[in-house]
Order: structure tokens, then sequence, then C-alpha cells
């Protein structure tokens, strides 16, 4: 069934594109979320609730210049065009007070495209009560997520988006004591309870680890192995800047050493933005359609940067993302299997989440962070302690580059569950990594 | 959006039979100006309103919020509270007998001396253009930006007691940075206030030195990109106010929410090392600090009469003398725990819940001059700025970085060094602070960006510090 938003939005446009003057170009764009979100301490409902948010951007382009105005939708018709007037109106009257925009640019033949995912979300009367019986005797904290994600797109040369999807994203972690627990996550579109309590038991199998003395070890180089997650946090922070065409043109980029000294990566290291393998959008706010994928490292080599509208009119690029940071990252896999990571690790640290990081030195990519929740001490291929948090400082050069012994032969995928403003639609798809020499400082 | 007439509609719709019900009127109005490069960015208005009802009833507790103003929408949003009390109220972490309830009414406004309409769009335009050509001094400067943005936020709470507390906030939010590059080594200036903000209006832009300091942050990114590297060991650090703001904030401020004492954040934001028995007898740090939880300096980000829960927000020393006394805990916080709080439990918009928050958390002015600090110091290095932050979930191991580093040695500053970074343990690194600015060294900072909750919120704070000396510090730089 067609969401009920996307006729909405189609009519609402049409009636404002007629409000337009000669020479005057409109693009809009529509964000709406229908959310659920139930908040947990020690098993408990710490805060629950419901959010609807709709918003509409709209962008006047006249004579060379641009200016945008973005507002709630009430969907109520009638009042939503009064605000659309009211908006379009403030624009006219900046727009004659700005100088010429050369870096305007927008898709000027229209491509229309549609997405409507399949809503199988759960009930939530079932779904809350039935994960915290579950769950009982265990102290979990986190967040559940749900409901639907829109965005639409129509500019009044014709052009026409729609993308709907339902979701939900638990994400929680299991506590022993203070700082010592195991963090995990189930997303998706259809929920599975088996799955759900697959986690939940391998949780409870752990626990028992999490009691044993914590290890505290001292600053030096240790062999550790990254989980996807762990990898993530990494790559989370490189994003940052790092494949961005503007960060590359003006030296910003913390892969300046690749760029401009052609320093390389591991060999094993490839890494793309899998726009369609994601769960955003294909279409860009100013209409662009995304291409299939963008190939960002190959083979430890730098290839491609993420072109946005603006920097591609800028550079004489082609624009090839929304923002020029990646939304659907994928890493090409290794070769060691799941059930070899102990023994190939041997001994060192099992490090499954990272957290926090940032640079110590951005010209050499040189990364600080911290271990957090259930990272273990391993000696001849058997997890024997938790650890004690640690602060390391390690450059990607050393960590992707010579460093790097393998990556894991399976990838995992990491929903992304941040919701800042609105819900996150971001996505990775990443191998765990053996690394040796890896520095711990604090 | 006319709150009135919202409030009245709403009062008609919620079922006379709920326990108790609030609700939370926002419109929150941002319009921002981009110089880059000599180029104006698109200028854009942004305006975001909505409400927020937070519901008891019959033991559950929940809340919903919607943009859609109208009767159907206020109808959708109060049933849709009404379904989680149901699925809550066996599960609930909070006892809602004690949920704080408003129990005053009252107002807030923003002293403003220069309005924001006060200079047109075009001159705006036209000082940050001229902003652009002072920080572009030569071709080594490869990016440079100025911005110049104004937020207001109205906010009226009401709640089934009859009480209405109605508050107006205006936010002047400016800055620029210049980026220069040589080879593989580039350094990026920020100054005028980039990154942070100001209650009031345009006449808060002197105090951020904008736009008077653009040249000299141009020339001082070129400095850097030609500076030797911040050296290491174990040495004095001088942390200016605008450092001194991000090291009260993630070493003070976080580890003393209520909330992550209660274990709320551990799955996101994290815990704290502070656990309630610290309170009233933990040397958090030397006898020269003082921190204080702060809603009287008018122009700081934070400053406001009521919290979100109907708080009356007021001047609390938290650290006495370096002894911990108090915690960042709001109303409904203290319900869990044996500890008072401060008025401080915050919303970042009308489609969030509010929750700890510090608001303004300053250190108190000591007696030292800052020639005074500078000679005291036989060798350290000057921090200013920061770029770089990384703290455990604990809030326990640090590791921050700065954009500018001068050397001091035998008491006179010395040469610029680039990629000044220092590393510590917050529960012994405030035990070192050996030296406190005066008022004279005193400066009013904040951020707009402080992350925490689930689901996530983006809220601003503010601080307040002087210039302070602390002893023994591990300091580095790159390569």
């Amino acid at each position: 069934m067609s969401h009920p938003m996307k006729n909405y939005f189609r009519e609402l446009t049409a009636k404002l594109f007629v409000q337009l003057k000669s020479q005057e170009i409109l693009l809009v764009n529509y964000e709406a979320e229908e959310s659920d979100f139930c908040r947990f301490n020690q098993n408990k409902i710490r805060q629950a609730g419901h959010v609807i948010q709709q918003t509409l951007r709209i962008e006047l382009i006249y004579n060379n210049r641009e200016c945008s105005a973005h507002f709630n939708l009430c969907g109520h018709l009638p009042n939503d065009m009064q605000q659309c007037k009211t908006a379009l109106t403030q624009l006219r009257n900046q727009i004659t007070h700005i100088p010429e925009n050369p870096f305007i640019h927008f898709l000027t033949e229209p491509k229309d495209s549609c997405y409507e995912g399949e809503n199988r979300l759960p009930e939530l009367e079932e779904i809350i009560p039935s994960q915290m019986n579950y769950a009982q005797s265990l102290d979990l904290v986190g967040i559940w997520a749900s409901g639907s994600i829109t965005r639409g797109f129509a500019n009044s040369i014709g052009q026409f988006n729609w993308h709907t999807d339902y979701n939900f994203n638990f994400d929680w972690s299991i506590h022993h004591q203070q700082d010592k627990a195991i963090k995990q996550n189930y997303a998706g579109s259809y929920w599975n309870l088996s799955e759900f309590q697959k986690k939940i038991d391998s949780a409870r199998e752990t626990l028992p680890l999490l009691s044993v003395k914590p290890k505290t070890i001292q600053p030096g180089k240790y062999r550790v192995f990254l989980t996807a997650t762990a990898l993530h946090e990494i790559l989370e922070l490189l994003s940052w800047g790092g494949f961005g065409l503007k960060s590359h043109r003006t030296s910003q980029t913390p892969l300046l050493k690749m760029v401009k000294d052609n320093t390389a990566l591991n060999e094993k290291v490839s890494i793309y933005e899998e726009h369609r393998k994601g769960l955003t959008p294909h279409f860009t706010q100013q209409g662009f359609l995304t291409p299939e994928s963008v190939s960002l490292i190959e083979n430890g080599y730098y290839k491609n940067c993420l072109n946005n509208n603006r920097s591609a009119k800028e550079y004489g690029e082609t624009v090839n993302c929304s923002i020029e940071h990646p939304q659907s990252l994928w890493m090409k896999p290794g070769s060691l299997a799941q059930e070899d990571i102990l023994q190939t690790l041997d001994t060192g640290l099992y490090i499954s989440n990272l957290w926090y990081c940032n640079y110590s030195d951005r010209n050499n990519c040189r990364i600080t962070g911290m271990t957090r929740f259930a990272c273990f001490w391993v000696e001849n291929g058997v997890a024997v302690a938790p650890v004690n948090v640690m602060r390391f400082d390690e450059s990607i050069y050393q960590m992707l580059g010579g460093n790097l012994i393998d990556l894991t032969k399976e990838n995992e995928q990491i929903l992304d569950p941040s919701s800042y403003e609105k819900r996150s639609e971001a996505s990775a798809t990443l191998p765990g990594a053996l690394i040796d020499n890896f520095t711990f400082t604090l | 959006m006319n709150f009135e007439s919202i409030v009245s509609n709403f009062k008609q719709l919620v079922p006379s039979s709920v326990d108790y019900w609030s609700l939370r009127l926002t419109i929150d109005s941002v319009e921002s100006l981009d110089v880059r490069e000599s180029v104006l960015q698109t200028p854009n208005f942004n305006q975001s309103c909505g409400a927020h009802i937070t519901l008891i009833n019959e033991g559950g507790i929940a809340y919903s919020a919607t943009s859609q103003l109208d009767n159907i929408g206020l109808k959708n949003a109060i049933n849709a509270a009404l379904q989680w009390t149901v699925i809550n109220k066996q599960r609930n972490l909070i006892n809602t007998s004690l949920y704080p309830r408003l129990n005053r009414s009252g107002s807030y406004q923003t002293k403003i001396e220069q309005a924001w309409s006060s200079i047109s769009t075009a001159d705006k335009i036209s000082l940050l253009q001229a902003i652009n050509k002072s920080l572009k001094i030569n071709d080594t400067i490869v990016d440079y930006q100025a911005t110049l943005s104004y937020r207001s936020t109205e906010s009226l709470l009401v709640s089934s007691d009859e009480f209405s507390i109605e508050q107006n906030f205006h936010y002047v939010i400016p800055g620029f940075y210049a980026v220069a590059n040589k080879g593989t080594q580039t350094q990026m200036r920020s100054g005028g206030g980039w990154g942070s903000a100001k209650q009031g209006g345009l006449e808060q832009l002197a105090a951020f030195n904008f736009p008077e300091s653009a040249q000299q942050t141009a020339e001082e990114a070129l400095m850097l990109v030609e500076a030797a590297e911040c050296p290491t060991g174990e040495h004095s650090l001088l942390l200016m106010p605008n450092q001194m703001m991000l090291q009260i904030h993630e070493s003070i401020g976080h580890p003393l929410e209520l909330d992550r004492i209660l274990g709320d954040e551990r799955n996101y934001a994290g815990t704290s090392f502070v656990n309630e028995p610290m309170f009233g007898n933990y040397q958090y740090g030397s006898p020269l600090l003082n921190v204080s939880s702060n809603a009287q300096i008018p122009e700081e980000m934070a400053t406001y009469a009521f919290d979100d829960e109907g708080t009356v927000s007021e001047k609390t020393l938290l650290i006495r003398n370096g002894v911990l006394e108090k915690a960042l805990g709001g109303a409904s916080s203290q319900t869990r725990s044996p500890l008072s709080g401060v008025a401080n439990a915050r919303a970042c918009d009308w489609n969030r819940p509010a929750m700890d928050r510090m608001a303004n958390l300053n250190v108190e002015p000591g007696d030292k001059t800052f020639q005074e600090l500078i000679a005291n110091i036989e060798y350290g290095v000057l921090m200013d700025t920061n770029k770089s932050w990384s703290i455990d979930d604990s809030r326990n191991k640090f590791q921050f970085g700065c954009e500018f580093g001068r050397i001091i040695k035998n008491g006179e500053l010395k040469e610029v060094v680039r990629n000044p970074n220092y590393r510590g343990v917050s529960s012994t690194f405030w035990r070192n602070l050996s030296a406190v600015g005066d008022e004279t060294t005193f400066e009013v900072w904040g951020t707009p960006y402080c992350g925490k909750g689930e689901p996530n919120q983006m809220i601003h704070v503010g601080h307040a510090s002087p210039a302070c000396v602390f002893n023994n510090v591990s300091v580095f730089g790159g390569a």
C-alpha cells in the first residue's frame, strides 16, 4: 500500500509550484518519521514515547541566486500551503539581497524514482514485554527504536522521487558490573524473536567470563583482534573528512599522505561506498541519483572521492553522493575464518568495541580512542579475563598498513542506531581485523 | 503557531481521568549566513515547531511529540502516549507518584542590546566577505570561511496543575577559520567564536573578537604550518579558557551527571567514575578548584530561569575547595537517588524528552593575573582552542588536543608549537591544578554540540573559566 503522505507531498508541491514566477526554480525536500522509542535501564523502562515529525525544505533558485527555508508540516493541506507561501515570500524578499552563487547545482533532466518498503514491524504491546521477559534477571540497558522513515524530493521542472522504509533498531548492553558489559544490537525490518533470544543466550554464556578478575595491561604494543563493530568506530572517524572531495581539494583530509605522497595501506584494504547495498534513499537533495557504488580505496591505494552537488560543481567532478560522508560503507573481507580468530590471535587483546575515537595527529592519520565493553585478554588462543579500559594511539598507516595481518572471511552488517534529530539510515558492512603491534598509551 | 489556542485545544482533548500531564510547546528558529572562500553559501532559514506531551496514567508514564498541532495531531499524540503508559506501568523504572510536577509559574527573556535585525542581511554578508579577505592573506591559506547565525527559541511549559512557564532565548553564533597547507602539513586555526555561541544579540560579537581577530587567525595558521611539533614529556600545562571549556565539560560535567551515575547512559554516552558515596568527601581537585552550576551569567549559553521540568535555576557550587558536593541531576533523577542536584533536566527540542544535561558549568576565578600564571612556570606549554577530544566511558582516561601551542620557558612565552596534545586521568588531573587565573583571565564560552541520550540529543551548554595551570601533565605532539 502506498504511503499516505506520498500523494499529499505530490499535491502540496503541485500547488506550490503554481505559485512560482517566471524563471524561478524550486527544489523541495520532504522528511518524515514516525518513531517509537523505549529506553531501558536495569531491564526496566526508563523513558518511552512516540514521535511524529514532518519537515519540508524549500530551496528557491532565481537569477543565479539561491536560498532555502526549512520548517515543520502539520499534515493539513490548507495550513501547510499557507506555511509554504509564507516561506516562499520570505525567500523572495531575501534573494534580492544576496550575491550570485557560482556553484548552484541541481539535476536539470528529471529522473523519477520510488521505493516503498513493506511495513512488517511487530506490535509494541507484544514485543516489549517479550524482550523484557526473556532478559529477566539481566541488567539490560539500551534503546528500542522503530517506525517509518520517509524522504521525498520534487522540483518545479517535473522531477519526483520517493523513499519510504520501516525498520527497527534495538541497541543494548548487558552489564555485569561498572563498565564490564556485553554490547549487542539487533536491527532490521522483520523481527524474529528467536534471533533476539539467541543473542541474549549468548550474552548469558559470556557473562561468567566478565566476572573473572579484570586484567590491567601496561602501555605498549600488543597483537589485537578488532571486531567489525570496533573497526567501524575507526572507519566512522575516518569518514569525517576522509573521503569528501572538498576535504581532499583543500588538503584537510586525514588521508592526505595517501593523496599527496601516494602512501598505501595494506593491499588487503579495499573500501567502497555501496549506495545500493545500503538503506539510504538513492536520490540527493538536489535530485541527483546516486551511482551503485563508489570505489574509495582499492588494494590499499586511494581511488575516488565522494562528491556532493556543490563540490562537484566547484571542482568539476560528477555528483556521486548526497553528503560527503559514507552512508553505506562496505569493506572487502579477508581470509580469516570466524572459528580461527582466537587461535590466530594467540596472545593479545580481543577488542569487541572501541569508543570515542579522535585524531592525535590528523596529517599522519594517527587516531586515539578507548576500548569499551567486553574486551578480553587472550592467552594461547583462549579468552582468560576481561581487560580494564585502555587508550590506544595508532596511525591508520600502521593498523591498516604493514601491521594488518588479516581480515575476517565474513562481513558483518552494522545498522547505525543513532538518532540525532532523526533516526539514521546509515549502515556499514565490514570484516573484523587482526592487527600486530597495536599501540596502547594509557 | 499560536501557543494559547494549542494549549486550549489540548486541555479539551486530554482525558480528565489522566493523573497528570504536561505540555511543552517550542518554536526554534535559526537564520544562518556563511561565506566560504568569498562565495556565499546557500542562506538557510530553519524553523522547528512542535509539541511534547508527558502523561502519567495509572502508574505508567510516557511522552509523545508531534509537529502536527491541529486537534487531530494532538489527539493522536495523546493516544500514542496513553498506549505507552499501558505498556510500561508494570515495567517502570520511575515511581510515577514521585515524578516532579510543575509547582510555580514564571518567565524568562534573554537580554538583548543590539537586535539581529538591526543590521541588514546585505550588510551581514558584506561583513563576512570582509572577514574572508582578511583570512586569505596568501596562497598557503587553502580554505577559509566566516559564519554568522542567529537562533531564537520560544518555549511554553504548562501542566494539569495550571502552572505555566514561558521562556524566550536568543543566541548569536559567529566564527571563522583559516586552513594553511604546505605539502602534507595542514593546520587549521579558528577564531571569532567558531564552534561556540553566546546568549544575547549582536553586542556579543565583540567578546569573541569578531571580526577583529580574522587576520591574526590566518597568521597563526601560517605559523602553525611552519612550527615545530609540541615537545613530549611531563611538563606544566597552561590551558586557556576555550580549552578549559572542553576540560570542564568532559572530565567534570559528564561524570557528575546523575543519570550517568544511575546507569541510564551505560549503553551510549557511558557511566561515571563518580558514585553516590563520594559526594561530600571526595577530593576531586586541588583546593584551588571551585566549580559552579551557574545560571547568573546572562550571556552564557545555558542561562535560564527554569529547566524543562520547571525547577528554578540558580547558582550552586558543585565542587568547593576541591571537594565534591553536588551532582548534576534534575528533579526526576533526584527521585531515584539520595543526592541533591540542580535545575538541569533539559530537552534539545520538542521532539525529545528532558534528561540530565549540564547547563552552565563554570570554574570560579582565582587570584593570579595572566602574567603571574606565566611567570611561575619554569618549562611548560600553553594550549589554546580544542581540536581533538577523547575520553573513556567512565570519564576518566582522557586525551585532548588543541589548535595552538606555545612553549613557556623561565616564566616567558616562547615559540609556537603545533599539534599540542595532552593526556591524563580525570581523578588525578584536577588535583594537579596549581594556579587559577583571576577575573581578568575569565572568559565565557560554550558549545552547541553536546551529544547524549537515547534517542540522541544534541544540546548547547555554557562553560566559563579563567586560564589555569596544571603540573606534571603528559604533553606531546604529532608524528
